[in-house]
């Protein structure tokens, strides 16, 4: 039922929640293409989670839509979730289950279940079947909860902050297992993360959301290149900046000027060349500084800061 | 084979970073003409990035003329070749110079120690069966 052939496995349309009176998503519109790996990114109450949980069925739009593998996400029949692989935030597990007792019991809802993979996800974090839930660690956890998220080889997989918690082993796993995922034609996975340096390794693509607002949806090369910084070194005190478009922070050191500009484009060049700048010279940006400069707030505060100091 | 490794949170990107370990490795005569590249897929899991960013700089080194495509066989490192016009040549040498200088000369050195290292740095090249071999195009 419904196998589409549709070139995104997950369309968003102004999908919007509110909780009360506050807009937790706003108007979020994007598409995650089949077979890439989607990465969310977006500080703390960002709204990452409540838009997973929209997507999922786990909580109803207040407007907008959503269509998940051909379905809308208000009416997920059992057939397609048995597609989506979803990893929840924190790892959940049941505490009194033994390891391989939640294998079966899981197993008990996919048609598909490998328990191949299912074995082989454990062996890797190296974890005894016998063991019950509340006596794994967090690793451990992370481990089982990935093995019954693998073992149905979804076509969809979503995880919510799946790095939480990990030590830098069991992360290098789950990026592994990541990546192992989508060799696979077609299979595509979303996932949320605050580590910048998982995303640039396996994420193809990236979603920035910023209090519930979408404020870039790009391939990673092109945000990292859309976001620059620039330094202009003047021979005297720097002189006031007139209105740059996309102006995202700045600094200013002994007579240099940084500026960390989003868009960067021949209009801003040209305002930029207009000072009376004695140097210009690009500085090339990290994706983690691109990202803090993006969606942090030190942008503002150094602003203001800078206008003061700039006056004295 | 190659050896390859790459370092999240750099400024450069991670597809940058293969593009100049592979341009340096041929190069420096590390790897001569015909070394076989690993295939994306293998490269991708053994650094444990997105094979995407394999591609492309797979994609830049083939443009480059650094390495070149076998149908059905994957990527070599390719018999040295002209890519850019003379022009366009001494205008990425000038380039790669001006970074280079402006490296030594903050670091405090100046014209007879800048022009010995990098006299000693070349005859080891050259040792290695690097350079000459590049030469010919």
């Amino acid at each position: 039922m419904s196998q589409t052939n549709a070139p995104e496995a997950i369309r968003t349309d102004g999908l919007t929640r509110y909780f009360g009176s506050e807009a937790v998503v706003k108007d979020l519109t994007l598409a995650v293409p089949r077979g890439s790996v989607f990465g969310l990114l977006g500080r703390n109450g960002s709204g990452k989670t409540t838009t997973i949980r929209l997507l999922l069925g786990l909580l109803a739009p207040t407007r907008g839509s959503a269509v998940v593998l051909g379905s809308p996400c208000t009416n997920l029949s059992p057939e397609t979730r048995a597609r989506i692989g979803y990893l929840a935030e924190g790892h959940p597990v049941f505490g009194w289950m033994r390891v391989a007792a939640f294998g079966r019991f899981q197993a008990g809802f996919y048609p598909t279940w490998n328990e191949d993979v299912f074995q082989g996800v454990l062996r890797f974090f190296q974890i005894d079947a016998r063991r019950r839930g509340r006596d794994l660690s967090r690793g451990e956890r992370a481990g089982l909860c990935l093995a019954a998220t693998l073992a149905p080889d979804p076509e969809l997989l979503v995880l919510d902050d799946p790095a939480i918690g990990l030590d830098p082993v069991a992360r290098r796993g789950l990026l592994e297992a990541l990546l192992y995922v989508t060799r696979r034609e077609g299979r595509t996975v979303l996932f949320s993360s605050h580590v910048l340096a998982d995303v640039e390794r396996v994420a193809d693509r990236v979603a920035v959301l910023d209090r519930g607002v979408l404020r870039a949806c790009c391939t990673v090369d092109a945000f990292r290149e859309r976001v620059r910084r620039v330094v202009l070194r003047f021979s005297g005190a720097p002189p006031t900046l007139p209105e740059i478009p996309g102006l995202l922070s700045r600094w200013i050191t002994d007579g240099e000027l940084r500026l960390t500009i989003a868009n960067y484009d021949a209009a801003v060049q040209r305002i930029l060349e207009g000072l009376p700048l004695e140097r210009m010279t690009a500085e090339p940006l990290g994706l983690e500084e691109a990202f803090l400069d993006y969606v942090g707030d030190r942008g503002e505060r150094t602003f203001f800061l800078q206008g003061r100091r700039a006056e004295a | 084979m190659l050896e390859l490794r790459i370092v999240t949170g750099s400024n450069v990107p991670l597809y940058q970073q293969i593009v100049d370990q592979v341009r340096w490795g041929v190069a420096s005569g590390a790897h001569p003409v015909g070394t076989p590249l690993p295939s994306v897929r293998a490269l991708a899991e053994q650094l444990v990035i997105n094979p995407n960013t394999v591609a492309r700089a797979y994609a830049d080194l083939v443009r480059e003329g650094v390495v070149e495509t076998r149908a059905g066989k994957g990527c070599f490192v390719a018999e040295p070749r002209k890519v850019y016009a003379d022009e366009e040549r001494e205008r990425r040498l000038d380039a790669a110079l001006e970074s280079f200088l402006s490296e030594a000369l903050s670091l405090g050195y100046r014209g007879a120690a800048i022009r010995s290292a990098v006299e000693q740095r070349l005859a080891r090249l050259e040792s290695q069966g690097g350079t000459r071999k590049r030469e010919r195009r």
